[in-house]
């Protein structure tokens, strides 16, 4: 085995054990900390996947921002700042049921595809991934188009935030 | 080198965290949690793609960028939804908020 895999173990076990923790514990502010752990190992895998741009936006984007964002509206929305009752439904089993089944699914899928055991080919000397991503975004033959509709969808999505959360008094 | 399938499978296990935080969670602010659970393992999946693919074909890293933007819109919507709730009817539990209209 080598220092890779064991780093990508680690990572995963600290990744999965986060989530689950996001998931299961009761206090809601306690679940968006774990969330910003996730989302750390989640970055740290873009980091071993030689995503350096996605790793860094995971960062800034997703833990500066929406982790707080988070924080933010769990604030906004209780008197209080523990937990009252349950935090599972009734039915709580039946998802836990359903996720274990997509994950076997997923899995059994997964073995068939001879794809599977793949190994990354080295990536070319001089091949510089920001760069290509770059250009890949702003070309007209590669997803201008996308990229320009993506930031529409964002200042939707801003006015329509404000719209929805404003307090007319 | 860490096989591919190491990573599709981490993803596949996020993911159903996230499903399971979906569907059991009583609080819609953790409702959003476990789907940007979802939203992260989709991510790994197409970082992993474009890593074990054609490097040279940025299409798995621009995805994977436009996921974000989705993610940033999708969360800024959501929350300004449940705090408008939670000011109309006091509550962010999802099953107490069953009416269209109040």
């Amino acid at each position: 085995m080598t220092a890779e895999q064991i780093i990508f173990l680690l990572v995963a076990l600290f990744t999965l054990g986060s989530g689950f923790m996001v998931v299961t514990t009761g206090n809601l502010v306690h679940a968006a900390l774990w969330l910003v752990a996730t989302l750390f190992g989640v970055a740290v895998v873009f980091a071993l996947l030689n995503a350096g741009f996605l790793a860094v936006v995971q960062v800034v984007v997703y833990i500066g921002a929406i982790a707080i964002l988070f924080i933010f509206a769990v604030m906004l929305t209780r008197k209080d700042m523990r937990d009252q009752g349950p935090q599972m439904n009734r039915g709580w089993w039946v998802g836990a049921l359903i996720a274990v089944l997509v994950f076997a699914g997923l899995f059994f899928l997964l073995q068939g595809w001879n794809g599977l055991s793949r190994t990354a080919a080295a990536i070319p000397a001089g091949f510089d991934a920001v760069a290509e991503l770059g250009n890949a975004l702003v070309s007209p033959d590669a997803f201008v188009l996308p990229f320009e509709v993506a930031s529409v969808l964002l200042v939707a999505a801003l006015v329509g935030a404000v719209y929805v959360a404003f307090n007319r008094k | 080198m860490v096989p591919l399938s190491w990573y599709l499978i981490l993803a596949a296990a996020l993911f159903s965290i996230g499903l399971f935080g979906v569907l059991s969670r009583r609080n819609a602010v953790a409702i959003l949690l476990g789907i940007e659970l979802m939203l992260n393992a989709v991510n790994i999946n197409l970082a992993a793609f474009w890593r074990y693919g054609n490097v040279l074909h940025m299409a798995g890293q621009v995805f994977a960028i436009i996921v974000f933007a989705v993610a940033a819109a999708e969360v800024a919507v959501g929350l300004a939804l449940v705090i408008s709730v939670y000011r109309k009817r006091n509550t962010v539990i999802a099953d107490d908020i069953d009416l269209m209209k109040w």
